[in-house]
């Protein structure tokens, strides 16, 4: 499109460049300034002197977090979470979506079903009631009161079951005709044609097992099985400079406290970093289908 | 010809009939063995919760058990009421949570509006890019950078402001700014995802009202009112019904992460209030009761605020 290059509209887009440049920056900057803390000397830090770059860069922090055994400890739980929850979703979201995307013909209690699935998410039973739950069903302090709980992921289910009904019907009556049974049209026509989707719900579920904290916070009454997010919730939160008490505030002149919290949280966010890019593609797809349709 | 026998024919259809109801079950019968690990896993996990909400009517003592413990009517609802924080507490859920979806919606239309202005792919692609990386990392590390750049001794933010010759400002510790902080840094978090939703509604507007537009001498200003806006309007107006479904969700996982015993007073939410007074005081049976009002109230929104998009929108989540 063309207009007039009217000093108004030049001015106008000097100005939309510039407040997105800032709000780019407002989301970027933050990041690479705790990469540059993580990499400046303990003194440097503290000062204020760190922008963007390192100053005094060293990478003694670094050691410290790999020495450190808690560190990769609650690292090697977050990796065992994740390889034992996302299969888990993944299994269950495929083999529920499925069921529930049938039309009414061929599965009668297809409606309760699915109200059965959505009232889970309308109505929530609370922090209490469920974290009692899951004392008594045996699960706290295993790796399965990260995985089990959270096993059927709702959301994804609806974002499946959505892509699973605008799969063409003549597709699946071929396959009918010719005696396939449920087992066979789910399996050899309709997961190899939902790939996109798949792959969108696999980000979701995964983004959601390495993000989560709070769960492994309240379930594990050992610290040493926290999970990533959580032994990072207790050493990056917990030490806040508004709950520092006096003898803190003397450690934290000897060790500086700063320079390996930022290498920390660095490293948590590397998993995200590197699978983020893919997300956009996926996640747009995932929106369309999932969202303004139903 | 024979004479029919409408008794037998009759028989005969029920029979047919039967043997398909048999056959229609038959091909039934994978369908429930699919769904059964799923319902047996939300049975008792999403709706054993449900009906542990008996504990806001006991006396509840974890070593008796639910079905031990002693029923006390409607005694934990009445402490609930005449706790002398919980007025502000619902205060202050509601204040930051109607802040949060009304930024919410006017922040993301915007961005992807001066977006949709810029004509340099690279840039934009770049810029929607970075504004929604913070979507997808957790609370807990965005809690810790927050943390760091915010520090009023030595955070990065009040350096800055320093050279302005702006006094530190303790933005966490300060409970007059506190759920400012919170709702700004929620909306850090949030819009770019909201953004990407807005600028995929954008493509969907038909170019040629552009170019009709043109040739009837509009500039790019009264095109942004007339058929930009319009064309996203359903979206808009979508998003912001369902979101006030939200209104008692004022975020938990955010305000545990950044809040302390300073700015209780403008920063304790419903949320937090049970997480103290259930899982630190052991206050069960008061912590259940609050949740489960939280809870039928939210219902109550989320269906209001679901039908309301039907009627608006024809957009039907459940």
């Amino acid at each position: 499109m063309k207009f007039k290059k009217s000093p108004g509209y030049i001015l106008f887009l000097i100005i939309n460049y510039g407040v997105l440049f800032f709000l780019a920056a407002t989301c970027f900057f933050p990041i690479l300034h705790v990469l540059a803390l993580s990499m400046s000397s303990s003194a440097a830090a503290s000062s204020g002197r760190v922008l963007i770059l390192p100053v005094e860069f060293n990478l003694q922090s670094y050691r410290y977090v790999v020495e450190n055994n808690a560190f990769l400890k609650a690292f090697a739980v977050s990796v065992k979470r994740v390889a034992l929850g996302v299969p888990i979703n993944m299994f269950l979201t495929v083999l529920s979506a499925y069921p529930l995307s049938r039309r009414k013909e061929q599965f009668r209690m297809k409606t309760f079903f699915t109200w059965f699935f959505l009232f889970t998410i309308l109505f929530s039973g609370g922090m209490i009631p469920w974290y009692m739950v899951i004392k008594e069903t045996g699960l706290l302090d295993t790796i399965w009161a990260l995985t089990i709980p959270g096993a059927v992921p709702v959301f994804n289910v609806i974002l499946l079951v959505n892509y699973f009904r605008s799969i063409p019907a003549e597709l699946e009556e071929a396959a009918y005709m010719d005696g396939a049974s449920h087992w066979c049209i789910l399996w050899k026509i309709f997961l190899p044609i939902s790939i996109p989707t798949l792959a969108t719900v696999l980000l979701f579920s995964l983004l959601s097992h390495w993000n989560s904290w709070f769960d492994g916070l309240i379930l594990m009454n050992n610290p040493d099985k926290y999970p990533l997010q959580s032994y990072m919730q207790t050493i990056v939160i917990s030490r806040d400079p508004t709950t520092l008490t006096e003898r803190d505030l003397d450690l934290l002149k000897i060790i500086s406290d700063k320079t390996t919290k930022s290498a920390q949280l660095f490293i948590a966010m590397i998993p995200i970093i590197c699978v983020y890019p893919f997300l956009q593609k996926y996640f747009t797809t995932g929106l369309i289908v999932g969202g303004i349709k139903g | 010809m024979g004479e029919l026998d409408p008794k037998g024919a009759g028989a005969a259809m029920k029979s047919a009939m039967r043997s398909r109801k048999v056959q229609q079950l038959k091909r039934e019968i994978p369908l429930y063995i699919m769904l059964m690990p799923a319902v047996v896993i939300l049975l008792v996990y999403a709706y054993g919760p449900m009906i542990g909400n008996v504990i806001a009517f006991q006396r509840f003592l974890p070593g008796r058990g639910l079905f031990g413990s002693e029923f006390i009517g409607l005694e934990n609802f009445i402490y609930v009421f005449k706790m002398p924080n919980i007025w502000s507490v619902i205060y202050n859920t509601v204040f930051i949570s109607s802040m949060k979806i009304v930024l919410g919606i006017i922040v993301p239309v915007t961005v992807a509006l001066m977006l949709n202005e810029v004509h340099h792919n690279a840039f934009k692609r770049t810029v929607q890019t970075i504004i929604y990386l913070p979507y997808f990392l957790s609370w807990v590390i965005l809690s810790g950078i927050i943390i760091t750049i915010l520090s009023p001794s030595d955070g990065i933010v009040n350096h800055l402001l320093g050279y302005l010759g702006i006094e530190p400002i303790f933005f966490l510790g300060d409970e007059r700014i506190f759920p400012y902080t919170i709702v700004v840094t929620d909306i850090w978090k949030n819009f770019g995802f909201g953004t990407i939703v807005y600028l995929t509604a954008l493509t969907s507007i038909d170019p040629n009202l552009y170019e009709a537009s043109l040739i009837d001498g509009a500039n790019r200003w009264q095109q942004t009112i007339h058929i930009t806006l319009p064309g996203i309007s359903t979206t808009i107006i979508l998003l912001s019904v369902i979101s006030v479904g939200n209104i008692l969700n004022a975020g938990f996982e955010q305000i545990f992460n950044l809040y302390s015993p300073m700015v209780y007073s403008t920063g304790d939410i419903l949320d937090t209030l049970v997480y103290r007074m259930g899982i630190q005081n052991y206050q069960f049976g008061v912590a259940t009761a609050i949740g489960l009002i939280k809870s039928v109230v939210a219902t109550v929104f989320i269906v209001v605020s679901n039908r309301a998009a039907e009627k608006i929108g024809g957009y039907r989540v459940f």
